[in-house]
């Protein structure tokens, strides 16, 4: 484990990421408190103000300071996408070792229907569900999970399927354990290093996926301060008044850039050809 | 490749299709809106309704109602818009070509620029070069396309003023007008497929280089344009294909916001319509179609990699 995160610190990826990543962490666990400016507090005298010393990342049309507002929305934006990543990464490891243990044609069966569900791409599927659960941030959540499992089951089956060869699978099987523990207790633990790296790449995504939803109103609502939202709701200023956009979607370009250069820094890290 | 593996490859094909119209007709059925409410506004008469749910066969079991769907579907019927009381085949066929013109441009795009980015990258390896096209690749893949096409809005049409802000003209009408509003979607959904299909150009040509006959080409004195071009390429770019055929997924789902933003009446913009106003037939046609476009997309990918690629032989 110390010899994981010192390979990952040594290398330009998984530092930049983890520096990225250090900072965004900040912001969600002490952003209310570092935000200067309630973020949804209206200032009818203080609207489209460009970047200042008072309005770091300027105002909005309602005179709500961004910089607040950013600070307070990666609450939202990064926990959200966090938690569905997370639910898609269990469920998606549960059914993937699953799959692979079971074998034969029960594996057939579960592979090639995962397969059809992933020939519907995620945004879709995402608007699919949204369409019919209603338009909420909680709905947008379960969206990208449900999207996610079929991608996770892959992964999880592919590294499993190593694992399904190994001795201690035979002797937990000799043994006469049941099924759900063999899977739940033996194999899971010892793939789960694999499933991480592949998960930390796909909070990008989900943090993408999240924001677009919210761009499309489909995910957050107003006047929550979600970083799409926000440059859904800029977009109608944004020839004067730029920053208003620019600012969060930035933001969601960052930590997205922040968790790929992680993941791609444990992959090589946990990788024992790259040593 | 026998005639077997094609058989099974394409029922495959036929079970996706399967599957995703029985999840389609599925999650849709759970809608808490009823459809006749839907058609006939909140003020109808319970006897109004009850006329429209019988019409509508609202009232027949769940597995009758897709059984009918299904059978219109197949006939290429896939009913009636709840939204506009047409037909929802050929509107949604009309701008499914739309769509369809928009992910050809941006799939050109990015071929024309992702590969030669990737062998550049690779032939590099270590340098200035692979660092740059490695940082680039990081950043393209992280900006969502809402971003990216509102950052391009504002150089490309307000800033400098070169391109058309929204829109879309018919290039049977006027050729240059459709092309220069074809150009900003087209870049911001190509955007992000370069920036994954480089990076996987790059990993595929980096253990091509490495293989014992380069290595031996190399020992024969060939020139080093030549091994690259005669030798290399031929070897390093054909797991591109699956690449490409698997990023159309994505490309289909960008090509939905980018109609959003741009304002191309295609058939993401008719999806996002049909979500808002809760038209299902549109919103089942639409995701199946999709859905098929993929699945046949990769089953072509699929052939084509068999045949160029003599190495395998499914039996």
């Amino acid at each position: 484990m110390r010899d994981v995160m010192k390979h990952l610190i040594l290398s330009p990826q998984g530092a930049v990421g983890l520096f990225i990543l250090v900072v965004a962490a900040l912001m969600v666990c002490g952003g209310a408190h570092i935000a200067p400016y309630d973020p949804e507090s209206i200032s009818i005298l203080a609207r489209y103000k460009a970047p200042s010393a008072e309005h770091w990342f300027g105002t909005d049309q309602l005179g709500r300071d961004i910089f607040s507002r950013v600070m307070v929305g990666a609450r939202a934006t990064i926990v959200l996408s966090l938690l569905a990543t997370l639910m898609s990464m269990v469920t998606g490891a549960v059914i993937g070792t699953a799959s692979a243990y079971l074998g034969g044609k029960t594996d057939e069966a579960i592979m090639r229907t995962m397969d059809a569900v992933m020939s519907i791409p995620s945004l879709l599927f995402a608007l699919l569900i949204v369409s019919t659960l209603g338009q909420s941030s909680f709905n947008a959540v379960l969206a990208i999970t449900i999207a996610f499992v079929p991608g996770m089951v892959r992964i999880a089956r592919s590294v499993s399927l190593a694992a399904r060869q190994q001795d201690y699978v035979s002797a937990a099987i000799a043994r006469g354990e049941a099924t759900h523990y063999i899977i739940l207790r033996e194999m899971l633990p010892n793939i789960v290093a694999p499933i991480i790296v592949e998960a930390t790449i796909r909070v990008a995504f989900a943090i993408m996926l999240f924001a677009t939803l919210s761009f499309l109103g489909l995910g957050a609502q107003p006047p929550e301060p979600e970083w799409g939202l926000m440059v859904s709701e800029a977009r109608a200023y944004f020839f004067n008044a730029p920053w208003m956009m620019l600012i969060p979607g930035v933001a969601i370009a960052l930590v997205a850039i922040g968790f790929n250069l992680l993941g791609d820094g444990l992959r090589d890290a946990l990788n024992p050809r790259s040593h | 490749m026998t005639a077997s593996y094609l058989f099974k490859r394409f029922m495959l094909v036929i079970y996706t299709l399967l599957v995703v119209s029985l999840l389609v007709f599925g999650i849709t059925q759970l809608l808490p809106a009823d459809a006749a409410v839907t058609l006939l506004g909140q003020n109808a008469t319970p006897q109004a309704l009850a006329v429209v749910r019988a019409r509508l066969g609202l009232n027949d079991p769940a597995w009758l109602q897709y059984w009918h769907w299904l059978r219109g579907v197949l006939h290429g019927d896939f009913g009636v818009s709840m939204r506009n009381g047409l037909p929802v085949a050929p509107t949604i066929m009309a701008a499914l070509g739309r769509s369809l013109l928009l992910a050809v441009c941006a799939l050109l795009l990015m071929l024309v620029v992702a590969i030669p980015l990737g062998i550049w990258a690779a032939v590099r390896r270590g340098k200035l070069a692979d660092m740059l096209v490695s940082v680039l690749s990081y950043v393209g893949i992280s900006f969502p396309e809402f971003v990216t096409a509102t950052l391009l809005l504002l150089l490309f049409a307000d800033v400098w003023q070169i391109l058309p802000a929204t829109g879309y003209v018919p290039l049977t009408e006027d050729f240059r007008g459709g092309i220069s509003h074809l150009i900003l979607p087209s870049v911001t959904v190509a955007m992000i497929l370069v920036a994954h299909v480089s990076r996987m150009v790059r990993s595929e040509m980096v253990d091509v280089l490495q293989t014992d006959y380069i290595r031996a080409a190399h020992l024969k004195g060939l020139s080093r344009r030549r091994i690259l071009w005669r030798h290399a390429l031929r070897n390093g770019l054909l797991p591109t294909i699956t690449i490409v055929a698997l990023d159309v997924g994505y490309l289909l789902g960008g090509i939905v916001v980018v109609e959003e933003i741009f304002a191309i009446p295609g058939i993401g913009r008719e999806l996002i319509v049909a979500v808002q106003a809760r038209d299902l037939p549109t919103i089942q046609a639409g995701v199946l179609i999709l859905a098929a476009t993929y699945s046949i997309v990769n089953f072509l990918a699929d052939l084509a990699y068999v045949f160029l690629d003599k190495r395998i032989s499914y039996a």
